[in-house]
This record gives structure tokens, sequence and C-alpha cells, in this order.
């Protein structure tokens, strides 16, 4: 039907696999994060780590340019598990203020506009449309944290030859599992953050104070207090004490690894708990 | 324009019945089956059954009945605490992505998704609904253009008044090409014109026979100008189905009519007259070309009464028409000076479905003392 006709008419064509839709909705989220300039420039700037590292690790391989610089290869850092383990603690960092940027603005918007029930009046269910709008944020978080990472561990392995590929294959599972953890936990908690707060300044400022205040509070708890089982508190501290357990780096007077991957575990559980708060329509009960 | 029903949709639609074998009747529209639905501990509604097959339902009620929560309920937002409920077929309870997907849904509130133009806003959800890209572009432009938002569809739906975003809620409803239109409140906060407007939209696409529509408000004059069938809630309850097309039929067989002779004097009413007389012969006169007119009129088996000294009110039988009555009149020299359809608005039915009082021609689903 050619649009000047302006009469009603069924469609009749194929239809999408109900499994594709939520697809659907990390396409626009994508176009539509990819619209800020702000953002783009932010993305770019998480580039210049890993693209630093890279450097460092080219150098190691290349006696002809270290001489070239004057720099001998004891002053250059070791490509070794703190290397690549400092490296994603960077990028997690900045991955994290990139879900700062993007994550309130994600489901805030839809809940203060009422979208909610023209989405989910769709085939389209409550976990498709969550996993639609997180699958954006969890592809730019990726590729900030464990996709540089990984570049770099082969980058690394194809310098340095097969052989230090396979001594050092943990290292490429702890880059790629320890981001996963972080993804994870910073995904649910800016989108179960703004599931509750509908006005994105505000998320943001929980979201702060839900990582900042509370790991002040556990240093308090820790160094002040000595209370070894501080770091519980903060997502942060718990998530580096796992990080460097699977860099098999755990330092001797932090909390267990176990303790903090539960503490982390309880708290993607609170965050899932929140996300029940989704519906269609609030309940007045 | 209108393309078959049969080209429902592909993935969940229905199958072409062979050409040997009898087609098997469409199921109901809507059929609600002792539904209850409980929110916290609140009974919203509370055995609704009813079996709906026409192309326009209007849902009335006051506000609070319960309206709302069985467009939600039909969509999956609320389960049923008891009962069920089946739309064009599928169970409410286990097939709500099927449902939704038949489902074109106008909610009341005004709902958009910010930062996005009209034509990206529609498009966006018919590729939710399952359209491919190229489709729901093409069919986003249509839908906005057939609603009117045609010159406007590259704005910001966010800058858009409250009467068009109605329109870009209609036409998000629109695009996948359901077979159920549900609206909530469609002209809710609409002025005049925009109101007129939505309300002629709704009958364009009732009227194209591809989509039914099922129309939830507490505006009467709404439902009575889009709807051929209603229900009434009341607390929950059905108070009241009322057929309207079948209602608006039987109406036109209704009539009044005022009657004049030439002039004469009184005489009383002749023996063959008696029966038409309401309340016995002698005590309402009629003159006597009046009276041959009635007796003519039962000669033609209308039922004949009379409800004045020159006013008939009659009900015509199968096959006598208002023009067969022109002509008895002219036969007998009697002007007919005045001649209406004794109508039953919808305002009586649902009156009478509030002050919960029997009313003939609409079937009662629950009992009158439980409301």
């Amino acid at each position: 039907m050619a649009v000047y006709e302006h009469a009603y008419r069924r469609y009749a064509g194929a239809l999408t696999p109900l499994a594709e839709r939520p697809r659907v909705l990390v396409r626009y989220t994508l176009r539509e994060i990819f619209g800020s300039r702000l953002l783009v420039a932010y993305l770019v700037l998480c580039g210049l780590v890993p693209l630093a590292a890279a450097i460092v690790i080219y150098l190691h391989h290349n006696l002809s340019a270290l001489k070239a610089l004057n720099l001998p290869l004891d002053q250059i850092l070791p490509i070794d598990a703190s290397f690549f383990r400092a490296v994603v603690r960077g990028q997690c960092w900045l991955a994290f203020f990139l879900a700062l940027g993007i994550g309130p603005g994600l489901l805030s918007a839809d809940l203060r506009n009422n979208a909610l029930p023209l989405y989910l009046a769709r085939p389209l269910s409550r976990p498709g449309y969550l996993w639609g709008k997180s699958g954006a944020l969890v592809m730019l978080l990726s590729a900030v944290t464990w996709v540089p990472g990984a570049l770099l561990f082969f980058l690394q392995a194809a310098l340095e030859g097969p052989a230090w590929a396979g001594h050092n294959a943990r290292l490429l599972g702890a880059i790629v599992a320890s981001s996963w953890i972080w993804i994870g936990i910073v995904a649910l908690a800016t989108l179960a953050v703004s599931a509750w707060v509908k006005w994105k300044a505000v998320a943001r400022i929980v979201l702060l104070a839900l990582v900042f205040v509370l790991h002040g509070f556990s240093g308090v708890l820790k160094h002040g207090l000595d209370v070894r089982y501080g770091d519980l508190v903060s997502l942060g501290q718990m998530n580096a004490v796992v990080r460097a357990a699977l860099f098999g780096q755990a330092p001797p007077d932090a909390v267990p690894a176990t303790a903090a991957a539960v503490g982390l575990a309880v708290f993607a559980g609170l965050c899932l708990l929140a996300l029940r708060h989704l519906r269609a329509y609030e309940v007045v009960r | 324009m209108p393309e078959t029903l049969e080209h429902a949709v592909k993935e969940v639609g229905t199958e072409r019945p062979s050409a040997a074998a009898p087609a098997p009747p469409a199921p109901p529209l809507l059929e609600l089956d002792g539904l209850t639905v409980k929110l916290g501990r609140r009974t919203v509604l509370d055995g609704l059954a009813a079996s709906l097959r026409g192309r326009a339902i209007g849902l009335l009620g006051p506000n609070g009945a319960g309206k709302t929560t069985l467009l939600h309920t039909l969509l999956g937002f609320h389960l049923p605490s008891s009962g069920t409920a089946r739309v064009l077929g599928h169970d409410v309870r286990t097939a709500t992505r099927e449902i939704r997907q038949l489902l074109g849904y106008m909610p009341e509130n005004d709902a958009f998704i910010a930062g996005m133009s009209g034509v990206r806003f529609v498009r966006l959800m018919a590729e939710l609904s399952g359209l491919p890209p190229e489709a729901a572009l093409e069919r986003a432009h249509e839908a906005l253009f057939y609603v009117g938002l045609g010159e406007a569809r590259y704005r910001p739906i966010g800058s858009y008044s409250l009467g068009m975003r109605q329109l870009a809620k209609l036409a998000q409803a629109l695009v996948h090409g359901p077979r159920l239109l549900l609206l909530d409140e469609p002209t809710n906060g609409l002025d005049p014109p925009a109101r007129a407007r939505m309300l002629e939209l709704v009958r364009d696409v009732r009227d194209a026979g591809e989509v039914a529509v099922l129309l939830s408000s507490h505006l009467l004059r709404d439902v009575e100008l889009c709807c051929d069938e209603v229900v009434v809630i009341k607390n929950g309850r059905i108070a009241v189905t009322a057929d309207l097309a079948a209602e608006r039929a039987s109406n036109r067989r209704f009539l009044e009519l005022e009657i004049r002779g030439p002039q004469a004097p009184s005489v009383p009413v002749p023996d063959g007259a008696a029966a038409a007389t309401p309340a016995g012969p002698g005590e309402v006169e009629s003159e006597p070309l009046e009276a041959a007119f009635a007796a003519a009129a039962q000669g033609l088996g209308c039922e004949v009464a009379w409800s004045g000294r020159q006013r008939l009110k009659l009900v015509l039988p199968e096959g006598v028409e208002v023009a067969d009555l022109y002509r008895l009149a002219a036969e007998r020299e009697v002007q007919i000076r005045r001649l209406a359809f004794e109508r039953t608005s919808l305002e009586d039915i649902f009156l009478s479905a509030m002050e919960t009082r029997p009313r003939a021609g609409a079937s009662r689903e629950v009992p009158v003392g439980g409301l």
C-alpha cells in the first residue's frame, strides 16, 4: 500500500523469530548511544590505556626500538600477570564510568514516559526487554574490558611464541573472567538503580554512592576498626580480591576470595530482586 | 486495499482451511470464563463470564470498574487468580506471546519513547512485533500517514501535542497489523476535533473488516459511535452485555406516529378498532379515519396501541416497511404528521445496568442482587 492511499491494511509478510526481538532493542540502543559525541569521545579515551599497553609489549620485543628510544629493557614494565591485572583493573574502572554515562538512561527514560506497556504489550518478555536494554551496555563494557585485554594477551603471545601462550593460558581466563564479573555487577547495578530511580542524574548519584561511599565505609571498617571482613562492604574491593585470586596474586591480608565472590553473588541477587519491580504497570495494592 | 483475513500472522497465525473440508467456526473474539483477578487482597475482576464475537466491542463502566484491569489481563500483565480468558481462541494463561502477537494495544496514559522521532518510534514498535526492518519502516510511514501524522513523522515525539501523541499511540498499535485492537480510553484529554478524528479512525479501522476493536471507555458516546456490542462492567462484574447492532435493528421496528384525518366531530371508537385502543373501547376516543387507519395497520400485521388521541405506537412485523404505512395513510386520507423510531439508547442500557434494573433486550450475566 502506498502512503497516499491512507487506508488500513493488515501486514501479511514474514515475521522475524521471537528470539531476535531483544536484538532489535540492542540495535536501537547502540544507535542512540553512538548519537552522543561525548560518549564516543569517552570510548576513544578508553582505548588509550590498551594502546599504551600494546606499545609496551611491542617495545619488549623490539630491541632496535628500545635502542632508538635509549631505554634499557629493565626500565620497561615486565609483561606478566601483574601487567595484565593492572590493565584489566584500569579498564574496569573506565568501564564503570562508561556505565555511569549510559546505564541510568536505559530504563529510567522508559519509566518516566510510561513506555514499558508499549514494549511489554508486544511478544517481548520482561527478561527479553532487560536483555535487549542491557545488551548494548554489555557490548560496550566488553569492548572496554576483556576484548582489549584479550587482544593484548594475543599480541604478547604472537610476539613471545606459542610456548608463552601455553604456559600463561590462565592469564587469558583471568582477563576474561574478572572482566565479566565486573561487567555483570556494573550492568546489574545500573539497571537495578535505573529501574527504581526515574531521573538519570539521581540514578548516577546513587550508583556513585553505591561504589565510592561503600568503599569509604569499607576502608573505615577495615583500617579504622580493624574488621578484616570490611572489604565485603565495598563492591570495588570485593571485585579486586576476586580478580587478584584469578590472576593468582591474592594478597595475604585480604578477605578470602570465596567470601568476596559470595558477596558479589549476593549483590547480584539483590539487583535481580530489585529488577522484579520493573512491570508494565505498577499495581496499587 | 483490504486483503484477506487468511493472511494471518505467519508465526502464530491461523492455517488456511483446505477447499474440501468445511471451515471450522472461528473462535470468539473474546471468551471470559469465570475470570477473577485479584491485586493484592483486592478483587478487581470477579468471575467475569461472556463470549463476544462483535467486530467492535465496547467496554463500559464507571472509573475503577475494572475495564483497564481486564485489558491488562488479556495482555498478560496480570495473571488470573481463577478462571481464564481466551483471546481469539488463545488462553491468556498459556499463550501470552501468541496473544500479544495478535493484539495492538493503545494504553490509556501518555506513553512514548523519549528522544525518538515519530517514524522511528513506530518502526521500533513494528520491529519488536516481528516485522523485518525494511517492512517495519514502510509500515511505520504508512501508519503515521493513516492516522494523520504524515507531516509530523520526523519530529521528536516529545514535541508532539497530546492529541498527536494519542494518534502516535494508535499508529504503533496498528503498525504490525493486529487482529484485535485494544483501545483504552482513546479519546482521553482530546479536544472535540481531535476526538472526532480519533473516533473516525476507530470506525474506519473497524469498517476495514480486518481488525476487531475492543474499546474501553467511560464515555457512552464513544462506545455508541464505534461499537456494535457492549459489555458494561460495574464493581468488577459484568452488569450487562448488549448487542448494540441488534438493539439498533430492533429499535427500527418500533414506531410512534401522530396522525390527523380531515376535521370531523368525535365519535366513539368503532368495535373493529377496539383492540387497538390501549385502555379499552371508549376510553381514548379516536377519529373514524384514524381508527380506520389503525385497523388497516393491524390488518398488515402490525401491533397497534393508542398512546393519545391521535397518537399511535406500532410494532412493524417482518416484511412491512414504513412505506406501507404511508401508502395506507394516503389511501385513507390520513396525514402522518410525525413519525419517530423509538430508540433505546446506550445511555438507557448503561443507566439500567448501573441502577441494576432488569431491561429487556440485554442479557444480564450476574444476578441483579450481586451488583
